[in-house]
């Protein structure tokens, strides 16, 4: 039961991100290091955050649970802020990267396009800010032990596992917009980002009511999906002949000779 | 190809399997061109010497300006180039990390404090009072240093002396008692934490056909997948045996004062490391054959196939503890060199992998090791692997687009705020 547990959230948590990072991400070595920079990025940001919070902790009075909560609040927030600070400050690195290589190298056509990079990059955020949300519970979801023997709720494996997935999908979102945000001066778009963000982390405040967490949070990342398909180039038209396999350049494109 | 000045049998033959040092070019400009290798080998070897880390086959400084190519396509075949590379050590690296804390967070054995403990680190730690246990742990990381230190100078004296059969006899010791006994008694705890009940006979015949077929693959020839998979099982060994007999802080200082050590062994004009690699170049050879870790096989102008186990580490063990010393050759930048110029070589050089020092894998896996054994909650652990593989990467990069390698002390310091930022 434990281990049947354990490959469930496993495969749900991270299923669609392995499978984007096989199919597209593995094959070129230059995205696995952008997305591991990626990964890196985030990770400091939480470090950052953590020690703000760390501190204050310390600081504060530790009896007070209201106090200990409101600074709870007071970390997320921060924590979402250092985050987007963060994938600003990743974007405007790998600018220069870009610009550098692109100067130094005679041909016209960068190794790699901003576009794929805001792709490679939020899906860098998405893995760790997902690693971190869920390593330490699939690891005890393997261990003996009864969900909810103290009267919590039974779905806390299940409903972190989904959440988990949610946040990975909507890191690379996030992403793809925010890069396109910055490349077009595009601000509100930016804005959009930080607060989409911001609401999805601080719904989760109304667990383990998790129909009110898990359910705002698909809606903004299905939002999230449209706009991001959108900034990538994508269309009605293009789905629909994506999907009845009529697009010509695409065909063409990955025609393989017999 | 050439081969080293002393007539050793056992020397040819293992020669004969291991890419030289400097590469004749065969061809026409035959005056022409054998100023170059020579030139750029001693550049190389002056200007940017070891590196802790791999070292990219890119071309150096002198054959770039001499390039008929324009630079930008260099520099983004560099690039390309060089992440590929750093690709290929991110799986083994990534594989003998797993393979460490898989077992520790299994295998109770190497997270148990036992009573005993290393030759090397004497003093014991005192948990009650942290000024001792401090000053413990820094005569420990003395006694450790100074061990390495001498053997290191052993290793120098017997090379330049020529006692090859010495060494080679050392080597093989180590790899027998790694091979053997470490993995006897990792399959031993395996069995235990699994209680899996096993006879002895069977037991017997997996131990032996495991070594015997490690040290054939690790000395002599064998597939490379398989000599990969036996160097991350080694590497992998070692770790854990480093983990489990080292004491907590005497193990983060001894990690931070390695660092500092190989940075001070490789720079000093008199340093060991450096000694040694000047005298395998004068003498135009490869140091020691095998123990170090190469992915991929090397086609060199006018040889037929051979797989390369790599042409140079030198690797100091002891009993029970040890630390690999690596230097890293160069590839055959005179091939390179003749690249650039005859395009008609160029479809006889293929892709010529990147090797890296065993001891790499042992530092990163004990890095990791630790992190997962005292942190106790898997973030530290991933916090720690990530920050590995970026400090990689970035010292690889930098090294390939600076053309000068640097060094893994500040591996060790962003390994330890991580490390320490996560227990936060």
């Amino acid at each position: 039961m434990t281990v049947a547990v354990f490959f469930g959230c496993t495969f749900i948590a991270f299923g669609p991100a392995v499978a984007l990072f096989v199919f597209t991400i593995a094959r070129d070595p230059l995205r696995v290091i952008f997305l591991i920079a990626g990964a890196f990025f985030w990770l400091v940001s939480l470090l950052l955050s953590s020690l703000v919070w760390f501190i204050t902790v310390q600081i504060s009075n530790k009896n007070s649970a209201t106090q200990q909560t409101g600074l709870l609040i007071f970390g997320v927030v921060l924590s979402v802020l250092l985050q987007e600070a963060f994938r600003y400050g990743y974007y405007r690195l790998l600018k220069k990267a870009n610009e550098g290589l692109l100067a130094l190298s005679q041909e016209d056509t960068m190794p790699i396009s901003i576009r794929q990079l805001a792709y490679v990059s939020g899906l860098g955020f998405g893995f760790m800010s997902g690693a971190f949300s869920v390593v330490n519970i699939l690891s005890d979801s393997l261990g003996p032990g009864t969900v909810g023997i103290h009267g919590d709720s039974q779905h806390y494996f299940i409903s972190s596992a989904f959440m988990t997935l949610a946040i990975i999908l909507l890191h690379m979102f996030w992403g793809v917009v925010f890069f396109e945000s910055c490349e077009r001066q595009r601000w509100w778009g930016l804005g959009a980002v930080v607060i989409s963000h911001l609401v999805v982390s601080c719904v989760s405040f109304v667990n383990p009511h998790y129909q009110g967490s898990l359910i705002p949070t698909y809606i903004i990342l299905s939002v999230m999906a449209a706009w991001a398909y959108l900034c990538a180039g994508g269309s009605l038209r293009n789905l629909k002949l994506c999907l009845t396999c009529k697009d010509k350049d695409f065909l063409l494109a990955n025609h393989r000779p017999r | 190809m050439n081969t080293s000045d002393s007539e050793e049998d056992s020397y040819n033959e293992r020669s004969a399997l291991v890419q030289s040092e400097s590469p004749t070019i065969p061809s026409y400009n035959q005056d022409h061109d054998m100023s170059l290798p020579q030139e750029t080998d001693s550049k190389r070897v002056s200007g940017h010497e070891f590196s802790f880390l791999s070292c990219l086959d890119e071309p150096g400084p002198v054959e770039r300006e001499r390039a008929s190519t324009p630079d930008g396509e260099e520099e983004e075949l560099t690039l390309k180039y060089g992440a590929k590379h750093v690709i290929m050590l991110f799986i083994p690296v990534t594989l003998c990390m797993v393979v460490v804390v898989a077992t520790i967070k299994s295998v109770s054995f190497y997270t148990e404090k036992s009573s005993q403990r290393l030759i090397y680190t004497p003093f014991e730690e005192d948990p009650n009072s942290v000024g001792q246990r401090l000053l413990n742990s820094f005569l420990n990381t003395i006694v450790m240093i100074s061990v390495i230190v001498v053997m290191t100078i052993i290793l120098v004296v017997l090379y330049k002396y020529r006692c090859y059969k010495f060494i080679h006899g050392w080597l093989i010791l180590s790899s027998l008692m790694l091979l053997f006994w470490f993995s006897f008694m990792y399959l031993g705890e395996v069995f235990k934490t699994y209680n899996v009940a096993m006879d002895y006979p069977t037991l017997v015949m997996i131990i032996w056909n495991f070594g015997v077929v490690g040290m054939i693959c690790i000395h002599w020839k064998g597939p490379l997948r398989l000599q990969q998979a036996y160097l991350i099982v080694i590497s992998a060994l070692m770790a854990l045996i480093f983990i489990k007999y080292l004491p907590e802080w005497s193990a983060w200082v001894i990690l931070g004062a390695i660092s500092i050590y190989d940075l001070i062994a490789v720079l000093c004009p008199k340093g060991p490391l450096r000694m040694l690699v000047e005298t395998a170049q004068e003498r135009n050879e490869p140091i020691f054959p095998a123990l170090i870790y190469s992915s991929a096989m090397v086609w060199m102008v006018g040889m037929a196939d051979s797989s390369n186990p790599g042409s140079a580490d030198e690797r100091q063990r002891n009993e029970g503890g040890a630390r690999a010393q690596e230097g890293v050759e160069s590839e055959d930048d005179a091939a390179q060199g003749g690249r650039r110029r005859y395009s008609a070589e160029e479809d006889l050089e293929e892709d010529r992998g990147v090797k890296l020092g065993l001891g790499d894998f042992i530092f990163y896996s004990v890095l990791v090791g630790k992190a997962a054994a005292t942190g106790g909650d898997w973030n530290t652990t991933l916090a720690c692997f990530v920050a590995i593989l970026i400090v990689s990467v970035s010292t690889i990069i930098y090294g390939s687009v600076m053309y000068r390698l640097t060094y893994t002390n500040r591996d060790v310091f962003l390994m330890f705020k991580v490390y320490y930022a996560c227990r936060v």
